[in-house]
């Protein structure tokens, strides 16, 4: 009974108009496999990764700077070269991509959470809570987010001297999420604005419903088709941001590399010719965003009735 | 065919602060801006009958309806139903019984269903806020009585908005109105979104709810044939006030006011009698500088003095048998410089 | 006026062949006759040769879910001067049609079937640039929201001035006398000064004015106004179908009128051609068409709009609704909602038939012609 419940939900949604955009668009498509290659082989590291990059017991210094295995002096155990301490790149890069994803997701939640809230409360009460919770929008979005963060990393450096190496991911995530809540609380307030004035909302008034319940039951689901897009393209900007502050040196510790750390610490053997300690996690940061990108995009336009046929 | 009062708006108005924002205001030295859009206007509905209210875009009427179901703070005045105060329902105050009773159906078939909820719990909804009925079972019976009742079908209640056609949508809503069991519906433009053969379906199934139920309307609409055909009496508004209140049959063949004229000559000669449209000159004044005096003699022909000074006041017609009720605001009628019966004879020619 | 039948109104036997299942593509219209001899018009209008002629339009949206047929077969001609209303209910293919005719329909859709012929010639696939010409020079247009066809950020002069030099060889001095001069026309007070004035700064009733005089700046022998005062106020919809009127007789304009206000129709047009489900179910002289509706769904229609001078206890109520274009029924796509439906109805479409004045697509009117 439930199971035929669950396939008939199956095979209606496979039939929606979603599922079938994206069945028609290849880009979409590509986008999807390697940004699900991406999580599933960064979640699963531990398991999927040749080497534990992070396990002492197993770096040998004489494996230190190896080259790729197919050029001169490589080796099979190690695809892509070792950096300097005789870690494996490619099981630093799946281990790195699971922090940098870890922080791009959670970082969105974060604004998002914060944002759509705030967005909702300006539009839906509107007055001087509007106007407050919009002026502080504005003075927000006239720092740059990279300042943001620098500035929240270094005033919990200041107060957490020593925790502050194991709380690096939650400073981390912290300091991104707060820069990036602007853009949904705008969306959202636009939204709710029009919302609040079209009839279903004004109804549902009249029965006398609470008005955080109209807020939750009713606005929310008709505004969060925009969020959900910008919050796909937020991703991308989370983990760039993330990897700009660890590669500044303010972002997660060295032995918990992110993407960004690798990208900066193997910076240093750029000249020195050891290229691809720095060039695969770079490859593998452009194409982790690019398809978090793309299917941003493809979101987008599908869901903008406009452009359905 | 109708009681007692059920309904009293005593000289109410509604002011609407547009003034630019506060920061403009002070730094481009820009006045603050009220809006009159609704101004001493006092009617009263009998129980089971049916006001009509017309007038052209942007002069009140939805304010009005807004007003009464409480969607909107008086400015002033007072609104009471069956003796109790309308006006502390927008303060979020006032009995809840009230809240049931009075219901309002809206103009916009599309707007007026949230679109990701099935058709059964937009239905119930009022029901469950209002907590009429309680354990899912009795509401589901409910809801497929109300869906059976607007002439939909039980089984429609599991689809979603978007799959009915407007007039289907206007059916889903004023089954949702009929959910609280209300004594009276606001009905704001219920038919201006449809098609005429839609709107004649809806205007049946309104007629038809209201015998059964016994029903009173108020009967919101710019078009007058639809309001001729619901209402008994009508209220004709002009820039934010009424300028007159008449039973249906004084409002149709014996207009007073200048305006009732000119909206009744703009109507479309359906039946080709050759007649062509009078075109009036001028369009509504901009209300937030509404003209002076009567705020109808810039486009009114017979406008004198007194009219651009003086606002004239609601009042009986003189030499006016007719019932106590027909009220007319037009300094002309009240000097007697308007002919009276200029409509008789193309009605008798119709019917 | 008298309808002025051609003496073979139905010039082509390829809808009489089609078979008794009513199948929907019907075959390709016989190649017409030379041009240059005078030759019987399909849709016949009532003042000799037609100025526009739409033969066996059809028009259609590939969707996911199969091809869409939102305009079918439909046949209408219009003649110097004459107004042809154009009513139905929402989604009878009203607007595609016109949209059609000034080749403006929006890809998906596109013309799948039949010709549009202004003054003999093929106007339906034009090349862009062509279209574009044709547009604005021999066919203005109107549509329901002045607001859409006006640009904001210019003055209503130099969006005139604009326009009638691209069609018309003028001095820019030249052209701002005549945008002047239109603005006169169209009943703006005021012209000379109004016309340095943005759109924002005109009223509904204005702007659409403004429109009208844009519309008309290249004189263009047809005007096709989707819903022209649909937007308006009572009061303001007299002036602008005065205006409408005017022009017609004045320059002999030729006007297609697409409103679903039949009261509209009664004032304005010569002729009405009633839509339902992407085809023309009735089409005659407007009188006729109003006093004695032919086709079943007519009836239903005049019968349910409400008046001023008649106290009816109900409205004439024609059950259900217009088919969604994913299920147009077969036979005659009204027949799941007329009352006098029988055999014949289910199976096979009706074509127009000569019903007296008018004709309709109906099967009670088969036998009349
Ligand atoms: N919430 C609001 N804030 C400011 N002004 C308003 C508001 N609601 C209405 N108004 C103004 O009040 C006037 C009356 O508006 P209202 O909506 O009552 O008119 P209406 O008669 O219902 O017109 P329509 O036929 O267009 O619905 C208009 O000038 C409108 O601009
Ligand atoms: N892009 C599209 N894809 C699919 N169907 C479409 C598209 N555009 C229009 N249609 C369909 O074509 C039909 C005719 O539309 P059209 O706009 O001509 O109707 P209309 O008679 O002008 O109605 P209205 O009175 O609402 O303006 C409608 O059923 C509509 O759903
Ligand atoms: S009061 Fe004067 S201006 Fe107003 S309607 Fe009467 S005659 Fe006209
Ligand atoms: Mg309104
Ligand atoms: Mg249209």
């Amino acid at each position: 009974m439930s199971a035929n419940r669950v396939a008939v939900a199956l095979r209606q949604s496979w039939d929606s108009d979603l599922a079938y955009s994206f069945r028609h668009s290849p880009y979409a498509m590509a986008a999807a496999v390697v940004f699900l290659l991406c999580v599933g082989s960064s979640t699963f590291a531990p398991w999927v990764a040749p080497h534990n990059p992070f396990d002492l017991g197993q770096l040998d210094l004489s494996n230190s700077l190896k080259p790729p295995m197919w050029l001169q002096g490589g080796e099979p155990a190690f695809p892509l070269g070792t950096d300097d301490q005789g870690r494996d790149i490619l099981s630093t890069i799946l281990f790195g991509a699971r922090i940098s994803l870890a922080v791009g997701i959670c970082s969105v939640l974060f604004s998002m959470v914060l944002g759509v809230g705030l967005g909702l409360l300006a539009g839906y009460v509107g007055g001087k809570t509007d106007a407050f919770i919009m002026r502080v929008a504005d003075v927000q979005l006239s720092f740059p987010a990279i300042l943001i963060a620098l500035l929240i990393d270094g005033v919990a450096r200041a107060l957490l001297p020593r925790a502050h190496e194991s709380l690096a991911f939650y400073v981390l995530v912290l300091s991104i999420g707060v820069s990036g809540w602007v853009q949904y609380a705008r969306t959202v307030r636009g939204s709710t604005l029009v919302e609040k004035n079209k009839e279903y909302v004004q109804a549902a008034r009249l029965f006398g419903i609470h008005p955080l319940a109209i807020m939750a039951r009713h606005v929310l689901p008709n505004v969060l088709g925009p969020v959900l897009v910008i919050g796909t393209i937020h991703i991308a900007t989370a983990i760039i941001t993330e990897a700009t502050l660890s590669f500044l040196g303010v972002g997660v510790p060295p032995t918990q590399p992110s993407l960004g750390t690798l990208i900066r610490i193997g910076n240093d053997f750029l000249f020195s010719g050891e290229w691809w300690v720095t060039l695969f996690p770079g490859i593998a940061l452009v194409v982790m965003v690019l398809a978090i990108n793309l299917l941003g995009d493809w979101l987008r336009d599908a869901l903008n009735p406009r452009l359905r046929t | 065919m109708s009681g007692p009062t059920l309904l009293q708006v005593s000289r109410v108005t509604k002011v609407f602060d547009v003034s630019p924002p506060w920061s403009a205001r002070v730094l481009a030295r820009q006045p603050r801006l009220l809006l009159h859009a609704v101004d001493d206007v006092s009617f009263a509905i009998r129980r089971g009958e049916t006001l009509g209210l017309v007038g052209e875009s942007g002069c009140g009427k939805s304010t009005v309806a807004r007003l009464i179901v409480g969607l909107y703070r008086l400015s002033s005045g007072t609104i009471t139903y069956d003796g109790l105060d309308v006006g502390a329902l927008a303060k979020g105050r006032g009995p809840r019984s009230l809240r049931r009773k009075l219901q309002m159906i809206f103009q916009d078939p599309y707007a007026s269903l949230n679109p990701r909820w099935r058709v059964a719990d937009i239905v119930a909804e009022p029901i469950r806020a209002q907590r009429l009925l309680r354990g899912n079972r009795s509401i589901r019976a409910r809801v497929d009585a109300l869906l059976t009742q607007v002439g939909l079908a039980a089984a429609d209640g599991q689809k979603y908005p978007h799959q009915f056609s407007g007039g289907q949508r206007q059916r889903i809503s004023i089954a949702r109105a009929l959910a609280s069991e209300p004594e009276f519906l606001v009905c704001d433009e219920p038919t201006s979104a449809l098609d005429v053969s839609v709107q004649a379906q809806v205007l049946n199934l309104m007629r038809d709810l209201q015998r059964q139920l016994g029903l009173t309307y108020l009967f919101i609409s710019h078009n007058l044939a639809v309001v001729h055909h619901v209402a008994d009496r009508v209220g004709v508004m002009y820039l934010g006030r009424i300028v007159e209140l008449a039973g249906k049959a004084t409002l149709f063949t014996r207009p007073r006011h200048p305006y009732t004229r000119m909206l009744l000559d703009a109507i479309p000669d359906l039946a080709m009698t050759g007649k062509s449209r009078v075109p009036v000159a001028g369009e509504v004044p901009n209300p937030l500088s509404p003209p002076s005096g009567c705020t109808f003699h810039p486009r009114c022909p017979y406008a004198n003095d007194r009219c651009r000074t003086e606002v004239p006041a609601l009042k009986r017609a003189p030499g006016d048998e007719g019932a106590a009720d027909d009220i007319v605001a037009c300094h002309a009628v009240e000097e007697s410089r308007l002919d009276v019966t200029p409509r008789v004879v193309r009605m008798a020619e119709e019917t | 006026m008298t309808d002025v039948r051609p003496a073979h109104p139905n010039a082509l036997p390829a809808r009489g062949a089609r078979g008794p299942s009513g199948g929907l593509r019907p075959a390709h219209p016989n190649p017409l006759p030379a041009r240059g001899e005078r030759e019987p018009s399909v849709g016949e209008t009532g003042h000799g040769r037609p100025l526009l002629d739409v033969r066996h339009l059809r028009i259609e949206f590939p969707t996911r879910r199969g091809v869409l047929t939102a305009v079918d077969d439909v046949t209408f001609a219009i003649a110097p001067g004459e107004v042809l209303g154009v009513v139905g209910e929402s989604g009878a293919g009203k607007s595609l049609t016109g949209a059609a005719i000034i080749g403006l329909l929006e890809p998906p859709g596109h013309i799948a079937g039949g010709e549009i012929l202004l003054d003999g010639a093929r106007i339906d696939h034009l090349p862009h640039d062509e279209m574009r010409r044709v547009r604005g020079r021999r066919i203005g247009a109107i549509f329901q929201d002045p607001l859409a066809s006006l640009d904001p950020l210019y003055s209503i002069g130099s969006q005139l001035i604009e326009t009638i030099r691209t069609h018309l060889p003028m001095s820019e001095a030249a052209a701002r006398t005549r945008a002047v001069e239109l603005l006169q026309e169209v009943g703006i007070p005021a012209a000379a000064r109004r016309i340095d004035h943005y759109p924002h700064q005109f009223s509904g009733g204005m702007r659409q004015r403004v429109v009208i005089a844009l519309a008309l700046a290249a004189n263009p022998r047809l005007i096709i106004a989707d819903e022209p005062t649909t937007a308006l106020d009572v009061s303001i919809q007299a002036q602008i179908i005065t205006l409408l009127r005017r022009l017609c007789r004045e320059y002999g304009t030729a006007v297609m009128l697409i409103t679903h206000d039949m009261g509209v129709i009664a004032e304005t047009a010569d002729r009405v051609a009633v839509m339902y489900a992407g085809r023309i179910v009735e089409i005659g002289p407007v009188a006729d068409v109003i006093r004695a509706p032919k086709h079943p769904y007519t009836i239903g229609l005049m019968g349910s709009i409400p008046s001023v001078t008649a106290d009816r206890e109900r409205l004439v109520q024609i059950e259900g609704s217009m088919p969604r274009l994913t299920a147009i029924p077969s036979g005659c796509p009204f027949h799941p909602r007329c009352n006098r439906v029988f055999d014949r109805c289910l199976h096979e479409r009706p074509e127009l038939f000569d019903a007296r004045t008018s004709r309709a697509a109906c099967w009670l009117h088969a036998g009349e012609s």
